[in-house]
């Protein structure tokens, strides 16, 4: 196989996980969430890098066989998946585009962290953050819950318009 | 029923092992209040944080397996160390196999084990060994909201109502038994601190103390006095609480070998 071929493989498979959506938060690809680190064609097989996002995250293996299942629908496999911990995945790694697919579907896209990746989390005290209501983009919000559906949210409620809503935690 | 797997136990297997027993243990007790939490969304949180738990004891299980193995021994999977070791292989503080108790309890626990592995992630993300410094670089975050998220409920129960409060002083008596254990250096973390693997859970003493004085304090709670009493958890000598909690921890694995999802 020539020179060529091999990165238009590469290309075409970044173009097919685009499409690849998250299963615990539909509203994202795996893309726009940035866990995929790498595409490497190989010779005989197409290496996809994927990195978790929360040590216990349950779809991680879900995510890992729909890359297996696309890529080889768009005849782009075989695939072999490698997981990579390090460096660990953050919130700052989902796209722009991301963020704004988010706030349409009803989620608060996460802050960006502070130089150097640490998470501003005091231990006790009330916290200083500011959530936007992503329906009405008041700041006037308050928290339910640390913990939503998935461990990467916390429940909010807008005190304005009165809707209850989720956050994507900075981590 | 499947026969227990004899382990390779090095120093360094065994310190993989505490921290990944710390893990799956504290796990264990957590997901038991799925579907017993006073609230839904702290049913949720507790299940979430159990979750947390247990994808960290997979990835350090897995490497204590990986250990074994370089040692000469059998490679082990994470499940097969799960699941088909005997009690006196499992090497977590006695601390984390305490009933689960009532809601004070269960979250005075959580705030005393996420000051101590966010203390050990913070120094592991430097291990000489790559890739528990990886599992320690993910790990670190989560116990960060799981630190926070104890510290705001024992603050909101300890200085609450008169119940709320009395509930705390109780939990925290009982509780504060198991602590020496906790920071008790053996040969174990002597080899690790020297090889660079990790630290001497000991030398984390005072940072995890401080950083309990605060929120105790803000809680209006009071240090307890620390005894003579040092359990051997880690030792691998058990309260007669583990023995219930592995039998419905191994049950499936032991009745179908080799059952997976």
């Amino acid at each position: 196989m020539c020179g060529s071929e091999l990165i238009a493989r590469d290309t075409a498979a970044w173009r097919v996980l685009a499409d690849v959506l998250d299963p615990e938060v539909p509203a994202l690809s795996l893309v726009d969430l940035g866990i995929v680190r790498a595409v490497l064609p190989h010779d005989d097989h197409l290496e996809v890098v994927l990195t978790p996002t929360y040590s216990g995250c349950p779809a991680t293996e879900v995510i890992s066989q729909s890359v297996v299942d696309a890529l080889d629908a768009a005849g782009l496999g075989p695939t072999r998946i490698t997981m990579q911990r390090a460096p660990a995945w953050t919130t700052d790694w989902i796209s722009d585009d991301g963020r704004r697919k988010l706030r349409e579907y009803g989620i608060a896209p996460p802050g960006h962290l502070a130089e150097g990746g640490a998470v501003p989390i005091r231990i006790t005290g009330r916290r200083a953050d500011k959530v936007a209501c992503p329906r009405c983009a008041s700041t006037h919000t308050e928290r339910l819950s640390a913990f939503g559906a998935t461990a990467c949210k916390a429940l909010y409620r807008c005190v304005a318009c009165r809707e209850p809503f989720e956050h994507f935690k900075p981590i | 029923m499947t026969a227990s797997i004899t382990l390779t136990n090095t120093h360094e297997v065994q310190y993989l092992l505490r921290l990944g027993d710390l893990s799956l243990i504290l796990g264990q007790r957590l997901g038991q209040w799925c579907g017993h939490a006073p609230v839904l969304e702290e049913d949720i949180a507790l299940a979430n944080m159990a979750l947390d738990q247990i994808g960290q004891a997979r990835a350090l299980l897995t490497r204590a397996g990986q250990l074994e193995a370089a040692a000469g021994g059998a490679a082990h999977d994470e499940d097969q160390l799960a699941f088909l070791r005997d009690e006196r292989d499992y090497l977590n503080p006695t601390l984390v196999e305490l009933p689960r108790g009532d809601f004070a309890f269960t979250v005075l626990r959580n705030l005393m084990v996420a000051t101590l592995q966010k203390a050990l992630w913070a120094r592991l993300v430097s291990s000489s060994d790559s890739e528990l410094a990886a599992i320690a670089g993910k790990a670190l975050k989560e116990s960060r909201y799981h630190q926070q998220h104890a510290a705001d409920w024992v603050v909101r129960l300890g200085d609450g109502t008169d119940e709320s409060h009395q509930r705390c002083v109780a939990a925290l008596a009982e509780l504060w038994r198991y602590v020496p254990e906790l920071f008790a250096a053996d040969a174990v973390d002597n080899a690790a601190a020297a090889s660079g693997l990790g630290p001497r859970w000991a030398d984390l003493q005072a940072e995890w103390l401080a950083e309990m004085t605060e929120v105790l304090g803000e809680a209006g709670l009071g240090l307890p006095a620390t005894g003579a009493f040092c359990s051997t958890g880690r030792l691998g000598r058990h309260t007669e609480h583990m023995g219930f909690l592995l039998a419905e921890m191994q049950s499936l694995q032991r009745s179908f070998p080799g059952g997976a999802w």
